[in-house]
């Protein structure tokens, strides 16, 4: 008997702690107050080459806000991987930062769990107005017809970045501005173990960058006007397959790419095993892995055949970014808007942005020299003219997750060998497409 | 239930009067650990169940007491095998079963054989046996990404050990983290990280075991694997009960593996429940959902847990009368 008890205390205990982790939290309805005006605190996002260095980059700016304003912020750099989740925690908690960095893409979704500060007239009207930010910027931060969720802080875009010395080698005068190009001297590029292009093909967020713009090029749209999703519509499905025929069909992108998901074909880029990779300001992670500036050349990213970059048809980047938004709760609300004012000031964005290599979404810094060079202005020319928002639906996570996983799935297909046929797309993104229906 | 007369006739030769005494000041002292544990691990229980019952998507977190109810139709939509939700969960299930069993009984098997051969001192057994400890003590992030970065297509150690170095399948690199193979590459983890926990506790149940069986039944003509079979198994069933109990429910709630050697989303061969779980309620923020499927999880575990006591210990029972 004595052994069958402990047996089942011993089970007991390991059955509780595996059920712990279906527990909830807790509710709570606080709105935001000023009980605690001399202290901040800021979650921000992995901006830098590591969570070290945006610390060094932010802690003086902190210190200077700190003197103007008598207002100290304890900052906490989040890496990627956990936002969210961190972001989800403190929503369901009511314990979270007063201010932090969202990825533009969530906004809407973030917006629909109302943890966040809509930005009403009077609040932008604290930070120097609405009119002072990129519109497509400020498209990005919340539904349409809404108060958005959060004002920009970092805008960035999706590039084509080439290896000089590879296409010179090859005899390649120019990087493809269309995507026939891009075929034509991918195959002139892809041979004795090296590749055209370098793609993440197990990283959702990426693949859904990609399968994005090439839908609008397909004039096809992941969600209708209504927010209904229509994901296997002919021309998403063209989209997806088009970009997985990079590799499957093409042979451009070297099969191993189907299980990145960590940055390595930007290590590849780096060590000249491929030529091209499509990335968003990547400059700082090219010279963290040992390039040089001058190594490489930036264009944007290929259009259809006879057109030229700009909006609709001709959209070549999804509007990248980052977002600063206000945690509803915050009990320090005042200091709060101080911050953003701050954070969105010209000088600090010139800053802030010039070492990140991103693109300040306030009008007024653009214009510093800084923002200038080559690989800056195509970024800043795509934002202007040819890049357009992710589909602003709360349901957007979810999108990426499962439109995400089916391009991953084709990836592996083509990396194995497996046809990947206009039907097997069509398949998974059905599929992709029912998932969302829970 | 009062007496004091009846401790000093504890040592007495009837085993039926050594009762020991009763009195309430055990369960005085247990009393904040029962409420602690109620408060840490019943409560959330109740919550888990009780957002299973709801809509609770990203609209409601933040207050989800506000979430509509909606009975029971967060397990009609997990259970209907015909529809892509249910269909998924039903075959994430499956793998996790076929998962669960192969590594539990890999993880037992080697850590037995290991701790039985471990019995013989020889020079260096110390060594051998904080050895073969490593994997366990190893922080589980740390020792799974690198198995990540081992089982990579292009640079990882696996493929060159196998087909550079052996000449296993042909010069063509094979991908571990995707599509049937993952099934392998988690499962060798698994049992990697599992066995030494197999290991550990089969060495300290065999350190009871007195020398002098072996020795009588050696006199008496019993060879190795008679000794194995007739002593040194039966010896440790009591130990083995638990130890497999535990090992099934650990590697079936496993997480950290998958999670780790996949990210969010794991190939179809290698999507173990609880990375389903996860996948269905904090990635796609539809926490109603997965809080269904994890009390369906809970209930399954309770009732394997339940039979497998029942029939195991009706079994040993038996076989001592």
């Amino acid at each position: 008997m004595r052994r069958t008890r402990a047996a089942a205390a011993a089970v007991t205990a390991s059955l509780l702690a595996a059920a712990t982790a279906c527990g909830g939290g807790t509710a709570n309805t606080g709105g935001g107050s000023d009980t605690a005006p001399k202290e901040l605190t800021y979650w921000a996002s992995n901006q830098g080459p590591d969570l070290a260095a945006d610390q060094a980059t932010l802690t003086p700016e902190l210190k200077k806000f700190e003197e103007r304003t008598g207002i100290k912020v304890k900052l906490e750099v989040v890496p990627w991987s956990d936002l969210l989740n961190r972001i989800l925690a403190a929503t369901a908690s009511g314990q979270g930062p007063d201010v932090l960095n969202i990825g533009n893409t969530w906004s809407s979704s973030l917006q629909a769990t109302g943890a966040l500060l809509p930005w009403n007239a009077e609040n932008f009207g604290a930070i120097g107005g609405k009119d002072r930010f990129v519109e497509s910027a400020i498209g990005s931060s919340g539904a349409t017809g809404q108060d958005p969720a959060a004002v920009p802080l970092y805008s960035m875009a999706y590039a084509l970045y080439y290896n000089k010395k590879m296409f010179q080698e090859a005899g390649i005068a120019k990087p493809p501005a269309t995507w026939d190009e891009m075929v034509t001297i991918g195959r002139q590029l892809s041979k004795d173990g090296k590749w055209a292009l370098g793609a993440e093909g197990a990283n959702l967020s990426n693949n859904i960058h990609q399968a994005f713009v090439l839908a609008k090029q397909h004039g096809a749209d992941f969600f209708d006007a209504a927010g209904k999703p229509t994901f296997d519509s002919p021309g998403a499905v063209g989209a997806v397959k088009q970009y997985v025929d990079l590799m499957a069909k093409d042979k451009i992108i070297a099969p191993g790419n189907a299980e990145y998901a960590q940055n390595q074909s930007l290590q590849d880029f780096a060590n000249g095993k491929t030529a091209m990779v499509l990335w968003q300001s990547a400059a700082s992670s090219f010279k963290s892995h040992g390039m040089k500036e001058g190594d490489w050349g930036v264009a944007p990213v290929p259009v259809p055949a006879g057109g030229a970059p700009g909006p609709g048809g001709n959209t070549n980047s999804m509007v990248a970014g980052i977002n600063l938004a206000v945690f509803k709760n915050t009990d320090n609300i005042d200091g709060s808007l101080k911050f953003v004012k701050f954070m969105t000031s010209d000088e600090e964005q010139k800053i802030l942005n010039k070492t990140y290599g991103s693109i300040p979404p306030v009008k007024a810094a653009q214009s510093d020299p800084a923002f200038a060079t080559d690989d800056l202005t195509v970024l800043r020319t795509t934002l202007g003219t040819s890049a357009a928002p992710l589909p602003q639906v709360p349901q957007e996570s979810q999108f990426e997750t499962a439109v995400g996983t089916a391009v991953k799935e084709l990836f592996a297909d083509a990396a194995a060998g497996r046809p990947v046929t206009t039907e097997s797309v069509k398949a998974k993104l059905t599929k992709a497409q029912q998932q969302m229906a829970s | 239930m009062s007496t004091k007369s009846r401790v000093s006739r504890v040592s007495g030769t009837r085993p039926k009067s050594a009762r020991p005494r009763r009195s309430h000041v055990p369960y005085l002292l247990l009393l904040p650990a029962l409420l602690l544990e109620l408060l840490i691990h019943l409560v959330p229980m109740a919550m888990g169940i009780l957002m299973s019952f709801r809509g609770l998507t990203q609209f409601f977190i933040r207050d989800w007491s506000r979430a509509p109810w909606t009975g029971w139709a967060n397990y009609e939509l997990v259970l209907d095998v015909n529809r892509p939700v249910g269909e998924a969960l039903l075959r994430s299930f499956l793998t996790t079963c076929l998962f669960t069993l192969l590594s539990v009984g890999l993880c037992w098997l080697l850590g037995t054989a290991a701790a039985v051969f471990m019995q013989e001192s020889f020079r260096g057994r110390g060594l051998l046996r904080a050895l073969f400890l490593v994997p366990y003590a190893l922080p589980v992030y740390a020792a799974v990404i690198t198995w990540a970065f081992m089982f990579q297509r292009d640079n990882g150690l696996v493929n060159h050990v196998l087909h550079d170095q052996l000449g296993l399948g042909g010069s063509g690199h094979t991908f571990w983290l995707l599509g049937d193979n993952s099934f392998w590459a988690l499962l060798t983890v698994s049992v990697w990280k599992g066995w030494p926990f197999a290991f550990l506790i089969v060495t300290a149940a065999l350190q009871n075991i007195p020398g002098e069986l072996y020795e009588a039944a050696a006199l008496d003509g019993a060879g190795i694997w008679q000794q194995i079979s007739r002593i040194t198994l039966p010896s440790v069933g009591a130990v083995n009960q638990v130890l497999v109990l535990v090992l099934f429910l650990w590697t079936f709630n496993d997480f950290n593996t998958p999670f780790v050697l996949f990210g969010k989303a794991a190939p179809e061969a290698a999507d173990l429940i609880s990375l389903h779980i996860y996948q269905s309620s904090f990635v796609t923020w539809n926490f109603g959902t997965g809080s269904a499927m994890s009390v369906l999880l809970l209930l399954f575990l309770l009732l394997a847990t339940a039979g497998y006591l029942l029939v195991t210990t009706r079994g040993r029972r038996n076989g001592h009368g």
